[in-house]
């Protein structure tokens, strides 16, 4: 089954999904098995993987910081691309790659998406990669059925998101706000109005990432999009709790 | 260029969603000033008054008289206000942002240079700025960084990953997403997502356009050899531009050999085996990154040509044969800086001082009716403290210790 319909399967029994994000080889290829572990059990419905990259534009603080120790760690994309297929082999749910395009570009586009297909990941999230100069790439993964799953923001004309929703498939990644991962969002007047555009723009399912930290957050989300995303919260909460951590945070958050 | 924003294979614009609404703005007012010759003169204007366009080309011919071979001459960009090329880029980045109604202006800077310049425009045209800096080229280059603070810009120190040029850039991205509808990024080198590579290089063709006419009044002909450091390639764009159609003229770049290029420490993307085709910082060019495409540290003396990428349009070139590529190592940039200094009284950056060690090499094989230019693409002065420290200068070591014991009292 394709992304698209894997999410509006589980859309039928909840109200809003969540999405989480890991980096890998970050603290540990280890310890990425055990937070994943959690995760599933408290019933997240999708996870992108992110494969780390020493220059990662698009992310704050944490991630940032993340990414470079995974590097230092001696995480390859080899590894990544193993350890992804066996994520997807184990769990039920629907696995994503997130990375910059050099890695899939140094890769070799039609190699990285053959495997990941492979591997079973259901969808990729490239930030730095807009359809422009993505032809390549949203070819390949179409023709191995995995989404290109394409970015919203709050910049974004209306006219440039139904440009977008045309190239991208599974669902939207909806960035809630200016800058980058990590910072808290305000859900107020003026992200009502941005989320609105963004369902007027596309019939695909809305993902809402960035910053979003707590239950009140993905509250917030419940009947505007239909997946909230949580990123650099679990990470933190992995160095500063452990894994074990993750769990009861996932439970709590719906 | 044949795709939007490729020079051949490179370039392109590979930027987050949140920043394509800006670039089109960017696009749309870079197109409007090229094609507004009242643009051009305003910038001619403001940098015949503001800064000492244009700047001199000088005979140095002590140097050579010493080499014995071709006529060398050293287009001055020192003696540009701030002291390097870099301000003919800000300045006209300036005027469009005046233009394009923003407040406020970031920069990455490596050596200091750009971020001396951005912090001068800011200053003038009243702007808000702010400049990032790799941590350990804030300390390499500590005077810089002093003046950019008293002329109110705040340097912020990075210090993610290597701490140099592109880990500043990183930053400023960063910066921009965050802050895009006031702000401008100033972006430094003919790097990065289109349309900077062909906007600064625009700007930094009055270096070029200069030069070709006073070669001509001073030497009666052609040079035979233009030679430019690459450190992102904004002044070797610069001087090369006038020229590229100039089919006699051989146009050559000089990289950072650093310690060597069989030691792998060194930023020489184009003349060593070590560099790949990448996409990382917005484009598309030659990286120095790993099988995974993870890049790697580079090494130079010169903070301004420790980086990791080059210029989209010099690949380009580079590819096509058009531009020859070689490098320069620290210690064959110290000796250059000596002998320029001694000989001719000129004390080039060292950054520049790699163009320096290359037309040495290659003037005493030219004859004494051929000319060749270095483009000398800042001054020296902001390197004194790399400079004395590689020279173990003694006087100099005992004025630091002297002036921190002075210190030392205060705290
Ligand atoms: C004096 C000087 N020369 C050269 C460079 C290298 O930059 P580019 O290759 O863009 O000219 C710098 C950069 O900081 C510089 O300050």
């Amino acid at each position: 089954m394709q992304l698209e319909q894997q999410l509006r399967e589980r859309l039928k029994q909840k109200e809003i999904l969540l999405m989480t994000h890991i980096v890998l080889g970050y603290p540990s290829f280890e310890a990425n098995r055990e937070v994943i572990a959690q995760m599933v059990a408290a019933g997240v419905d999708c996870i992108e993987m992110q494969i780390p990259f020493s220059e990662p534009m698009a992310d704050g603080p944490v991630i940032l910081k993340a990414n470079q120790q995974a590097i230092t760690a001696g995480t390859r994309v080899s590894n990544c691309l193993a350890f992804g297929a066996e994520m997807a082999a184990t769990h039920d749910i629907p696995f994503l790659y997130m990375t910059y395009y050099n890695i899939i570009f140094k890769y070799g586009e039609q190699a990285f998406m053959e495997e990941a297909r492979q591997a079973g990941i259901k969808g990729l999230i490239v930030p730095d990669l807009p359809p422009e100069e993505g032809a390549d790439y949203l070819r390949l993964a179409k023709e191995n059925e995995i989404a290109p799953i394409l970015i919203y923001a709050p910049t974004s004309t209306d006219k440039r998101m139904s440009e977008l929703a045309g190239h991208g498939a599974g669902f939207i990644y909806c960035v809630a706000r200016r800058g980058v991962t990590g910072t808290k969002s305000e859900f107020g007047e003026e992200f009502n109005t941005y989320l609105a555009r963004c369902r007027a723009a596309t019939t695909l399912p809305l993902a809402v990432g960035f910053g979003i930290q707590d239950r009140e957050d993905v509250t917030a989300l419940k009947g505007k999009a239909d997946m909230a995303v949580i990123g650099s919260r679990t990470i933190k909460l992995v160095e500063e709790h452990g894994p074990a951590a993750v769990g009861p945070f996932i439970s709590s958050l719906r | 260029m044949n795709k939007k924003g490729f020079f051949g294979n490179w370039g392109g614009a590979y930027i987050p969603e949140i920043l394509f609404q800006t670039f089109q703005e960017l696009n749309t007012e870079f197109e409007r000033c090229k094609n507004d010759p009242d643009f051009w003169q305003q910038y001619i204007d403001l940098m015949s008054t503001y800064s000492c366009r244009p700047t001199p080309l000088t005979h140095a011919s002590n140097l050579s008289r010493y080499f014995g071979g071709a006529q060398i001459y050293i287009k001055r960009e020192d003696l540009n206000h701030t002291g390097a090329h870099k301000a003919n880029n800000v300045m006209g980045q300036g005027l469009m942002v005046q233009r394009m109604g923003k407040k406020r202006v970031i920069a990455e800077t490596g050596a200091g240079q750009h971020g001396m310049a951005t912090a001068t425009m800011a200053a003038k045209f009243g702007f808000d700025c702010t400049i990032y800096m790799g941590e350990e080229d804030v300390r390499r280059q500590r005077p810089n960084v002093f003046w950019m603070e008293k002329m109110g810009a705040q340097v912020i120190p990075v210090t993610d990953g290597s701490r140099t040029l592109k880990d500043a850039i990183n930053a400023a991205f960063r910066d921009w997403v965050t802050n895009v509808d006031n702000t401008h990024y100033v972006f430094g080198t003919v790097c990065g997502p289109h349309p900077f590579p062909e906007m600064v290089g625009w700007f930094q063709s009055i270096i070029g356009m200069e030069a070709h006419k006073q070669i001509l009044k001073q030497h009666g002909r052609m040079p035979a050899r233009i030679y430019a450091c690459v450190g992102g390639g904004s002044n070797a764009m610069g001087v090369f531009k006038r020229f590229l159609n100039e089919p006699e003229v051989e146009l050559i770049g000089v990289e950072a050999g650093g310690h060597g290029l069989q030691t792998g420490a060194h930023a020489a993307r184009l003349c060593s085996q070590d560099a790949s085709a990448g996409v990382a910082q917005g484009y598309k060019t030659m990286f120095l990154q790993d099988d995974d495409g993870q890049m790697k540290d580079t090494h130079s003396v010169a903070a301004g040509l420790d980086y990791v990428g080059v210029s989209p349009i010099l690949a380009d070139l580079w590819e096509q044969g058009r531009v020859r590529f070689e490098a320069a190592t620290d210690k064959e940039v110290m000796s250059a800086l000596d002998l320029t200094m001694k000989k001719e009284g000129i004390i080039p950056a060292l950054e520049s001082a790699h163009a320096f060690v290359q037309a040495f090499k290659e003037a005493p094989l030219l004859s004494g009716d051929e000319a060749i230019i270095i483009n000398m693409s800042g001054r020296g002065d902001k390197d004194i403290f790399t400079i004395a420290h590689a020279f173990d200068d003694p006087s100099w070591k005992e004025f630091i210790i002297e002036r921190a014991r002075e210190y030392s009292h205060y705290s």
